[in-house]
């Protein structure tokens, strides 16, 4: 299939194997930002290919595992109204609260619907005045847009059963507070090729600068992803810095300015706490004042959320890069898809799911076992 | 969830509690879901509330159908144009949205299902029943193309519909119609089709393009329309599985019809009943290009993408040949490829070697797959 099999190609991963072999010298730790880059990684089984000397650290690029457990406690406060329908994307619905999620609200009784886009949810406000539709609207940059337009079209119908409830964030400021912890290891970043598409890349020339460290914008294809590996270790073996573009045929140095006058219109920039982490500041998308009316949380008083996460997981550590799943004393065992402790356990683009999915375990021989 | 715990209670006798719950996160006390997903929700479901409670072990083989081969009252031997053979029984529901969609629709579905059942137990369907559970409100006309789709179904399979049951529920209770088909075969004496019969170099195959229903499906599923001329591959097996019983015969060790769950879940279920490994090879996957490009958009991988007229074989390999070519001698088995082998190597566990030379574990999923955010 044209677009898809030139990205997957054998021999030419090899080529880039080879590449990588000739450049490596000395141990090197990267970070890919994107979960859909870390899912790509385990899927093709290129996480064990690579060079010894290269070590790859998942980021927290997994809109719905940064999603503060305070949030996911409100949602399910207000999936519980009987005058309220939340919506939210698939992934949302499975992640744990302080004491349950939205699918277990669902089964209880709670109008809890998944859709496909933000704007299904403006029309299934439409389409029930009596009602008031709540989106739950996680994400980076690259659903913002979307959301964004979903609320600028019930801003343009006035429609007054229509409000999001926002769990907005921002790459930079999160690659910001990676580099600037005393315990942090990464050395490069893959940078996510599909935020970079709206965003640009221009945001990440001061980080580069002022941390020294090379930033690729990367690709979610096997081959991109062994090309934007090799271009990182190559500048970090020649010793330069700065920030370079795998992914060009997706993105560019400006990004999509519409998307981004998109956002300016509807979001600002808020602090925002992230699951495991803690507040990062100015790292997310609230409502402009002037949008206030369609703020679920302004709207909806939602009292008495617990905000507790499982004192066994360690998603702040795997999110920041500081260990890998496996190395979690719950992870396959208190933890699991089923039994999810934290979010990264949930999502499709959580790196405990990842792990967990692609058979990842601490215990795991198969490297050996197969390498014929 | 919940977790079933089987022991021994003072007398003996094996009994299920409902006792243990290791997590702080409630969600064991409802059916949610992804109990119905075929995936590792659902083994957990069967495997730690029905199999104990009902044990027995016809059931406890846990294939599609079962043979039933002793009673309480002794062996059940079931003569059929003078051969000796046992009767085998499955039973199948369909809550299936939409009812109607592109290549087939809830009746003809009902029908495929449980003699595509039967037939991966090695049994000539016979007879089918058919229970069905009508909502309040729901149009006659709609019955009525159902019921005719069943019978064409049914009379194209040459499997007699012979007893029914209806009942209503209130509007709001049911989705239009839910329908339960139970089917009755036979299967021959001495004939064994078991994962415990599977060896490793035992070569899977499947008998044409993977992933077509579940695409099939999504592309008319409310709120994710998308234009594609995909239809379902919904047919009965019996004829294709006949073809390559009749071709190498005590050579097929293993056949499942890779239904909910994909190639995926039958492949796991396989390895780990037959405590051996499996390698499949993602560049021999049959997959058109249109499930792919679907597959792509959606974020789904086709491995865990419901089919429902395939079948998944595992053959001695010195019959890999003969199978394969007895299968493409079928219609609905033009495409049929060999896409792995069972080996020595991670007993219980599929393993996918990708594209580009790397390997990954295959696993269950935990619930249904959906589409992804960004």
């Amino acid at each position: 299939m044209r677009y898809v099999d030139e990205y997957r190609d054998g021999a030419a991963a090899r080529k880039w194997l080879d590449a990588l072999r000739a450049t490596v010298t000395q141990p090197w730790t990267l970070m890919e930002i994107c979960g859909g880059q870390t899912h790509t990684l385990l899927r093709s089984g290129i996480d064990r290919m690579l060079p010894e000397e290269i070590t790859l650290v998942h980021g927290p690029g997994c809109p719905v595992c940064v999603t503060p457990v305070e949030l996911i406690d409100k949602a399910v406060a207000l999936a519980r109204l009987p005058e309220v329908i939340l919506t939210s994307f698939g992934d949302m619905l499975r992640v744990p609260g302080s004491d349950t999620d939205l699918l277990t609200a669902k089964a209880r009784g709670g109008d809890v619907r998944m859709v496909y886009s933000p704007l299904d949810a403006v029309e299934l406000a439409r389409k029930n005045p009596d009602r008031e539709v709540v989106f739950f609207a996680v994400g980076f940059e690259t659903t913002a847009p979307a959301n964004a337009m979903a609320v600028w079209r019930a801003h343009q119908l006035g429609m007054p059963n229509f409000s999001i409830l926002s769990s907005h964030v921002l790459v930079p400021p999160a690659m910001e507070a990676i580099l600037s912890a005393p315990d942090n290891r990464v050395q490069g970043f893959l940078a996510a090729g599909h935020v970079c598409a709206v965003m640009g890349y221009w945001q990440y020339l001061p980080l580069a600068e002022k941390h020294e460290i090379p930033i690729t914008v990367t690709g979610f294809e096997p081959l991109d992803l062994f090309q934007g590996i090799w271009m990182t270790v190559k500048a970090l073996e020649e010793g330069r810095w700065g920030v370079e573009n795998q992914y060009t045929r997706t993105v560019t140095a400006e990004g999509n300015r519409p998307a981004q006058d998109l956002l300016r219109k509807v979001f600002r920039v808020v602090d925002r706490p992230w699951r495991g982490i803690g507040v990062i500041p100015e790292s997310g998308l609230g409502l402009r004042d002037e949008l206030a009316d369609f703020d679920a949380e302004r709207r909806f008083r939602v009292e008495g959320v617990g905000g507790e996460e499982s004192p066994l997981c360690i998603a702040g550590e795997i999110l920041r890069g500081l260990k890998k799943p496996h190395e979690c004393a719950a992870f396959g065992r208190e933890c699991t898809p089923e039994t999810p402790l934290g979010a990264p356990m949930v999502s499709s683009e959580g790196a405990c799911a990842a792990y967990h999915l692609y058979g990842r375990l601490a215990t795991d021989h198969l490297a050996t076992e197969t390498a014929s | 969830m919940t977790r079933l715990d089987t022991h021994l209670d003072d007398a003996g006798s094996r009994r299920t509690v409902g006792a243990t719950c290791p997590l702080p996160i409630e969600n064991g006390e409802t059916i949610q879901m992804a109990h119905g997903g075929g995936g590792r929700m659902t083994q957990r479901l069967v495997e730690g509330m029905f199999v104990p409670a009902f044990d027995n072990p016809m059931l406890s083989a846990l294939h599609d159908g079962a043979i039933l081969d002793r009673t309480a009252h002794g062996e059940a031997v079931f003569e059929l144009d003078g051969a000796a053979g046992r009767l085998a029984v499955s039973t199948d529901s369909f809550v299936i949205r939409p009812l109607f969609f592109p290549g087939g629709d809830i009746g003809s579905l009902a029908v495929h299902g449980t003699v595509n059942d039967l037939a991966m137990c090695g049994a000539r369907p016979l007879a089918l029943s058919c229970g069905l559970i009508l909502e309040e409100g729901f149009p006659l006309a709609d019955l009525q193309r159902v019921v005719t789709s069943m019978r064409e179904a049914a009379a194209e399979a040459g499997v007699p519909v012979i007893t029914g049951d209806t009942k209503v529920v209130d509007h709001g209770k049911g989705d239009g119609v839910y329908i339960n088909t139970t089917g009755l075969g036979w299967v021959r004496r001495g004939r064994d089709i078991s994962p415990r019969r599977a060896r490793p170099g035992d070569v899977v195959l499947v008998s044409g393009e993977i992933a077509v229903h579940g695409v099939a499906i999504l592309s008319v599923r409310e709120g994710l329309e998308f234009e594609t001329t995909l239809e379902s591959d919904s047919a009965a097996l019996h004829g294709l599985v006949a073809e390559l019983l009749d071709a190498v015969g005590e050579g097929v060790h293993v056949l499942r019809d890779p239904t909910r769950g994909g190639v995926a879940s039958v492949t796991h279920e396989i390895a780990g009943q037959a405590g051996v490994g499996i390698r499949l090879h993602e560049d021999r996957l049959p997959l058109s290009d249109a499930v792919r490009g679907a597959c792509e958009i959606l974020g789904l991988d086709p491995l865990y993408v419901a089919n429902e007229g395939k079948c998944l074989a595992v053959v001695a390999p010195e019959k890999a040949d003969e199978a394969l070519e007895a299968l493409r001698r079928h219609p609905l088995g033009r495409d049929a490829a060999v896409i792995g082998e069972m080996v020595a190597d991670h007993p219980g566990r599929v393993i996918l070697r990708s594209r580009i030379g790397g390997e990954r574990v295959v696993d269950l999923l935990s619930g249904e797959p959906l589409p992804r955010i960004c």
